[in-house]
């Protein structure tokens, strides 16, 4: 099993920066989103990977699985899912203001006629 | 004494940004009397927490009375309770300019995002949990995304869009550093921090390196070090004026939190990472000191060029603080209290200069602005304190983190000395443009009319006041911190107000 969420783990971490090197906004809030998956499942592993074991210790137990990561997935999931609903309506935002979705700015039209206000 | 107050400056914006919201979401007068109370509620709290965390020792604040390491602790330290009070003053002088110069009405929900980047701000140097300093962390950058965009315009929104999605890979970096350090030492209590990972075992040494390195470079994406800086002059120069003067202060949290994991959980005697740390960090912030001096020189509008001030003025603060010694860190406190004012001043002043012309642009010069003999002394004053010149506080900052690095004084020196030129003569390019040629091209007739704004230039002027009582009061302020940075390498106290259960 450490093998198969390993795996998982590094295939969307990879996927996921792969996409955001991209151009343009869409790939790039996709492969923000695998990033985090991937920080998801990882910190849900940091508590050591236990199946069918009790989340308190108690005397008859054979271990237990620690509900710490278990909460700080819950804080993660809950911050990366409002961030990458902000990233896409500020996206959506630039787009329709811009008329294209390429990530790069543009420095040379920077400081024209009204800009920089 | 003062225990239950040590949540004030997280608890007042937050129930102030709160209430905004939903109670008075379409008046913006009241919403303007409610932010000021606010703030100046924040600021006399603050103070006391000063007073107080000079008089005893670090102190904790159990949230939910659950102890540490189980619980989430705040700690005042002398450190921490500096840290908010810069906030606070901070943020009352950028709320005046605010609505001295009307920016509040250009869009919706202005004061309501202020409050809840005070209470990010003021929770991120209060806390003392790894995890909840990365929860205040995105607390106070959800919170800057809105007041990033606020008011829109294409330029703003798209450099927003890059802002977020940078500071998204930051937190996801944030996360797998945490993580792996909970997968080694079993805590994120700093102080726990601190004591498990100095017992370590050789088998986890490898991993902890990872993990102390990843948690660096977070900090350093938030303190804008080369080569993670290449967020911040987009940013700074595309938010509104007083937002990035606000945001000056964010540049500092990534230096806090590299003094507070540098100094109590990675100290360079540390028995896994010793001094990895440092002989990353000095090369980087001699770079990000050249970078920034060469941006001063080479921008193209006076906002870019306050941008790439800050990241000159963080790297000497890192140059300062990659010594982790006593001294060095004392010196790094005062240049970034100082930078912090005259980082915001600069700001506020671009801001001043892109209203009243067309553009700000540095590469042409335009008929004189209204107001320009009185905007242009204030850029002189701003302009001398950040280049480091006497008499202002830049100067003594300066001379302070060079008698700190006396060791490396071939190296460091030379780097400081020339960059303070360089940053003079971009300075003095940037105001011979915008000030003295307009002289020149002025067309003849009278000065362009422009509402007077008093309200606005009394903000700039309680920035640059900062800074010369921050200059006429050296001595006791620099012994002040001496004996805060003094405390802060005790690190058994702050270990000890954890309380800490014994280990069986």
């Amino acid at each position: 099993m450490e093998a198969l969420v390993a795996s998982a783990i590094g295939l969307m971490t990879s996927a996921g920066v792969y996409l955001m090197l991209r151009q343009r906004t869409f790939p790039v809030v996709v492969g923000l989103t695998l990033l985090t998956y991937a920080v998801n499942v990882f910190l849900f592993t940091s508590g050591r990977l236990a199946t069918n074991m009790p989340a308190i210790y108690g005397t008859g137990a054979p271990g237990y699985s620690d509900p710490l990561p278990q909460a700080l997935v819950l804080t993660a999931i809950v911050i990366s899912f409002g961030m990458t609903a902000v990233i896409v309506m500020m996206a959506l935002g630039a787009f329709l203001e811009a008329g294209h979705d390429k990530v790069d700015m543009n420095d040379d039209d920077a400081p024209t006629e009204g800009g920089q206000k | 004494m003062m225990y239950h107050w040590i949540s004030a400056p997280v608890l007042l914006p937050a129930v102030m940004g709160a209430l905004m919201v939903l109670l008075m979401r379409n008046d913006l007068l009241l919403q303007r009397v409610f932010a000021i109370v606010s703030t100046l509620g924040l600021l006399a709290a603050s103070v006391a927490l000063l007073v107080a965390a000079s008089n005893e020792g670090p102190e904790v604040y159990k949230l939910g009375d659950w102890p540490a390491p189980f619980g989430i602790v705040l700690v005042l330290d002398r450190l921490s309770a500096l840290m908010v009070v810069l906030t606070a003053v901070l943020a009352v002088a950028v709320l005046l300019y605010v609505i001295g110069s009307a920016w509040d009405a250009r869009g919706r929900h202005f004061h309501a995002l202020f409050q809840f980047q005070l209470m990010g701000i003021c929770g991120a140097f209060l806390t003392g949990d790894a995890f909840n300093l990365f929860v205040f962390f995105e607390i106070l950058l959800i919170a800057s995304y809105g007041l990033m965009i606020h008011s829109g315009g294409k330029d703003r929104l798209r450099a927003g869009v890059q802002y977020v999605a940078f500071n998204l890979v930051g937190s996801s970096l944030f996360l797998f550093a945490l993580g792996t350090i909970y997968s080694i030492t079993g805590t994120l209590n700093i102080a726990d921090l601190a004591v498990k990972s100095a017992a370590l075992t050789e088998g986890d040494a490898a991993l902890f390196r990872v993990a102390a390195v990843m948690l660096m470079m977070v900090f350093a994406i938030k303190g804008a070090l080369v080569p993670l800086q290449f967020w911040l002059p987009g940013t700074y120069s595309n938010a509104p004026g007083p937002v990035a003067a606000l945001f000056a202060v964010m540049t500092k949290i990534g230096a806090y939190s590299v003094i507070r994991f540098g100094v109590i959980v990675l100290p360079p005697s540390h028995p896994i990472t010793g001094t990895l740390i440092v002989d990353l960090m000095l090369p980087a912030a001699l770079i990000t000191l050249v970078l920034g001096a060469l941006g001063i020189l080479g921008a193209t509008t006076l906002s870019r060029l306050a941008a790439f001030a800050a990241v000159a003025s963080m790297g000497t603060a890192f140059i300062a603080i990659s010594a982790f010694t006593p001294q060095s860190t004392a010196a790094a406190m005062y240049y970034m209290v100082h930078s912090t004012l005259a980082g915001a001043a600069l700001f506020l002043i671009a801001d001043l200069v892109a209203h009243r012309r067309a553009h700000d642009g540095l590469h042409q010069s335009l008929p004189p602005i209204a107001q320009a003999g009185l905007i242009s002394a204030l850029f002189m004053v701003s302009a001398i304190a950040t280049a480091g010149m006497p008499p202002l506080s830049g100067f003594i900052g300066k001379l302070l983190v060079l008698d700190a690095l006396r060791e490396q004084a071939a190296l460091v020196w030379s780097v400081i000395l020339v960059t303070s030129l360089i940053t003079i003569l971009g300075f003095a390019r940037a105001g011979s443009t915008l000030f003295w040629k307009a002289h020149a091209s002025a067309p003849a007739g009278e000065a362009p009319g422009h509402p007077s704004q008093t309200l606005a230039f009394v903000a700039v002027g309680m920035l640059l006041a900062g800074l010369v009582a921050l200059t006429l009061l050296a001595g006791p302020v620099i012994a002040w911190m001496e004996v805060t940075a003094d405390s802060l390498f005790d690190t058994s106290a702050y270990i000890a107000a954890n309380q800490l259960p014994e280990v069986n």
